[in-house]
């Protein structure tokens, strides 16, 4: 009934959908375990699809793309740290506005730019689109069933997963990450223990800003397949907002939790159409919801939440 | 070092000013290697400022700091750790989800370590200075004094033969402290340099080579420790003759107050508070409760404060079950009881009000109708200004702008206004320097008198002693011993701190 390469197919698609939220959940982390909650990953996912979009419609070159979004979710990230950072604001206002900000933004360029077309749709070149396609790699991608599940994906897939490694790596088994989960936790200690730790607060928070917005790009670029459309990241910001507290803020776990969240995205599609499709729109948020339900229930006991997270620091407060 | 005296810090003349307050004013200080000094004065004579600025947290505003003999500038945390100073502070900076290895390893330079090699580190150090730890331990499961050591450590680690020790002693037991001066003595023959701030003064004679006496942010003088006893210590750091007595006088105790019977408590995460814990209060008494921080002390009093409810047992207030019931609905059965938390501003008053409104929060559901009468309440707190010798700028000064020893008599003057018959307080001298702590006393026998049975947590156990009538040692939630305070030893309460009965307590060292 069932078919192998239908299980097959749904999977390839599952990861497909997961990668922006790999991205998002990824650089979140990288934020969140210096303690600052970013509530703003909607906001710079936004902005990274903007500068990405642009910049590949400008070069036809989908590395400049990515370093655009990249450079994109930097700077909206840098905001963000400056005024958390510097100006000790609150990190939840700050985020919400980051991201009503993002949007806004973003869908207004946007309408500019569809207006300055002649064809009224602000479109890549089939030179970009032919970049971003599926690799093939020649031997390995014809290889039954492991090509199809390992070798068949767009190049931002692959990115995301080696950030995710990186970071992982980089906060699990180095010097520099230790330091940075130390600030999470206990900023005092690490102050004490003569840890910069404003520098490492700005260079986790603007480096994991750089990440949501590389995953901003692909949603403008990939899944609208190269034509601009208004709120392209569409919540998916949000979902990975919830995705670190489910990925227990590890970017190896939170490759998993992107591609599980991925597959109920494109459940819709590969499901009897018996049930709304509604439905299934709704089913990452209400599966969202219940992932923060669940985490506030168990508190903090046996949780990784980094102990500090949501609090600034100010070396004389007392 | 061989007889030679070699000079590790010099201060001269070093002032400090925040704002219009002089914190230090042409300060001296010297200290060798090999020897311990101990820092003496009361609250806001500037010892911590002082310290801060060896530390690099400030910057001195006037006057040179020599190490090794060279004058220097240090700017930050990092330029005191390159110099060989290591500060412990008062509250442990340690991250709770590292081991302790993990925790000595942060911020140091360099690669991150391979974990077998990091801990043959450790543990040499260990062996060198007599230190025990558990490298793997997470700092969340580790004792008060097991971080104390990983503290140490993370300053022997990064080199540091200068070590200023903040009240290392605020939260030992005897047993602990005595282990830690051990530990402090074998680096001092080791040629280290510590700097000791406490303010008991028999460990300061116990544990001190010399002591630098501060006074309202002047040094007064260093004396040699071995020319000095208790009083003249006082009188050096107060200016004058002060009676160290603690009276206990006698009372009528007929009345049975408070009585609690096999009071079991469980934390919100499961794990039990409280076992079985029975005991009374009498009117006219002090009952002390001592016992390593976090013995389940808290919860006793918000128990029976009506905080929290318990999960089996009854807390009976002049013969009426109390167990459950709320606060409001303990006030309403005509029940006085004044409930004075250890955490002062966060449980006691609220930090950023004045005083007239934290009075109200007692008082406020007295009012008629919709409408608070703020009048009672201001005329209340000027009441306490006067009686109780409060400084304050003014009565609506937002009340975190205090200092401690000022909020301390502003919460404990507001719950005795009430005249209570139960009177609970949670730490009360805690950060409070020897003329407040001796007021706090003062006003508690005065309240004992009165025929008020006073429930007295505790952590120095040599007031403990001289202050209460009875002690009640929890150790992990369970009592392990109420006794007469004139018929039981330091040594003895320090052991019932750590597991022991009484009973064979008794036995071991009567």
């Amino acid at each position: 009934m069932i078919s192998l390469d239908f299980i097959l197919k749904f999977i390839v698609a599952a990861v497909a959908a997961g990668t922006p939220l790999l991205f998002g959940t990824v650089g979140e982390i990288l934020s969140e375990k210096v303690g600052h909650l970013n509530l703003g990953v909607e906001g710079m996912m936004s902005i990274g699809a903007l500068t990405g979009f642009m910049a590949g419609y400008g070069s036809h070159n989908l590395a400049v793309s990515m370093i655009a979004a990249f450079a994109g979710g930097m700077v909206s990230a840098l905001i963000y740290a400056v005024l958390t950072i510097g100006f000790m604001a609150n990190q939840n206002v700050i985020g919400l506005t980051l991201t009503i900000f993002g949007v806004g933004f973003a869908n207004f360029v946007g309408v500019y730019m569809v207006g300055k077309t002649s064809s009224n749709t602000w479109q890549l070149s089939a030179d970009l689109i032919s970049q971003m396609k599926s690799i093939h790699i020649p031997l390995l991608s014809d290889i039954p069933v492991i090509g199809k599940l390992i070798f068949s994906y767009d190049p931002f897939t692959y990115t995301g997963i080696i950030i995710a490694l990186i970071c992982g790596w980089y906060l699990f088994k180095t010097k520099a990450g230790l330091n940075t989960q130390a600030i999470g936790e206990n900023p005092a200690a690490a102050d004490a223990a003569s840890i910069q730790v404003t520098k490492w607060k700005f260079i986790n928070i603007v480096l994991g800003g750089g990440i949501c917005g590389i995953g901003g790009a692909y949603c403008s670029m990939i899944i609208n397949g190269g034509v601009w459309i208004s709120d392209c990241v569409g919540g998916l910001g949000w979902i990975s907002v919830a995705l670190v507290i489910f990925a227990a803020w590890r970017p190896q776990t939170a490759i998993l939790g992107s591609f599980i969240f991925g597959a109920l995205r494109v459940l819709k599609y590969y499901m009897p159409s018996v049930i709304p499709i509604a439905f299934f729109n709704m089913l990452p948020f209400i599966i969202t919801a219940a992932v923060l339900l669940i985490a506030s229930i168990r508190g903090t006991k046996g949780s990784h939440i980094p102990e500090n997270l949501g609090f600034n620091y100010f070396r004389e407060d007392r | 070092m061989g007889g030679e005296v070699k000079n590790a810090i010099r201060c001269e003349k070093i002032s400090k000013v925040f704002g219009n307050v002089i914190a230090n004013e042409k300060i001296d200080l010297e200290l060798n290697y090999g020897e311990i000094l101990a820092l003496l004065g009361e609250n806001g004579s500037g010892k911590t400022t002082l310290m801060n600025m060896i530390s690099g947290i400030y910057h001195p505003d006037e006057g040179t700091i020599y190490v090794n003999g060279e004058p220097v500038s240090i700017q930050s945390p990092l330029d005191a750790q390159k110099l060989g100073i290591g500060m412990i502070h008062q509250h442990f900076k340690l991250v709770n989800i590292f081991s302790a290895m993990e925790n000595i390893e942060l911020g140091t330079p360099g690669k991150k370590l391979p974990p077998k090699e990091l801990r043959a580190r450790v543990t040499a150090l260990c062996e060198k200075y007599g230190l025990e730890t558990d490298p793997l331990k997470p700092v969340h499961d580790m004792s008060v004094s097991e971080k104390q050591t990983v503290e140490i450590l993370k300053i022997l680690y990064r080199g540091a033969n200068i070590l200023i020790l903040d009240e290392p002693t605020a939260v030992l037991t005897p047993q602990e402290t005595e282990k830690l001066f051990e530990i402090l003595r074998h680096m001092r023959a080791a040629g280290c340099a510590i700097i000791i701030i406490t303010h008991k003064l028999n460990e300061v004679l116990s544990i001190s080579d010399r002591v630098t006496i501060l006074r309202k942010g002047r040094s007064f003088g260093t004396v040699k420790t071995a020319e000095v006893d208790v009083s003249k210590l006082t009188e050096l750091m107060v200016g004058r003759a002060v009676n160290l007595e603690i009276e206990r006088p006698a009372t009528d105790r007929s009345e049975e107050v408070l009585k609690v019977v096999d009071l079991c408590v469980e934390r919100s995460d499961g794990s039990t508070a409280l076992e079985d814990v029975s005991f009374h209060v009498n009117r006219g008494e002090i009952l002390g409760v001592a016992g390593i921080a976090g013995s389940g002390q808290k919860e006793l009093c918000e128990s029976i404060a009506g905080l929290i409810t318990p999960k089996k047992g009854a807390i009976l207030y002049k013969k009426e079950n109390m167990a459950g019931k709320t606060p409001r609905e303990i006030i309403e059965l005509g029940i006085s009881m004044s409930f004075v938390p250890e955490d002062r501003l966060g449980m006691g008053l609220v930090a950023g009000m004045g005083m007239t409104d934290n009075m109200l929060l007692k008082t406020y559901t007295r009012g008629k109708g919709a409408f608070v009468d703020r009048a009672p309440a201001k005329k209340m707190a000027e009441t306490l200004v006067d009686k109780f010798g409060i400084v304050t700028a003014g009565i609506e000064m937002p009340v975190r702008m205090m200092s401690g020893g000022n909020v301390q008599k502003v919460l404990l003057g507001r719950e005795i206004e009430s005249s209570p018959d139960l009177l609970i307080t949670a730490y009360p001298v805690r950060g409070l320097d020897i003329n407040s702590s001796y007021l706090v006393y003062d006003l508690l026998n005065e309240q004992k008198k009165k025929g008020v049975a006073v429930l007295y947590i505790g952590e120095d156990l040599d007031v403990l002693l001289q202050l209460c009538d009875r002690i009640a040692v929890l150790c992990h939630g369970r009592l392990t011993g109420v006794v007469d305070a004139d018929k039981v030893t330091k040594e003895q309460i320090g052991l019932m701190m750590t597991g022991e009965n009484w009973e064979e307590v008794r036995e071991y060292g009567g």
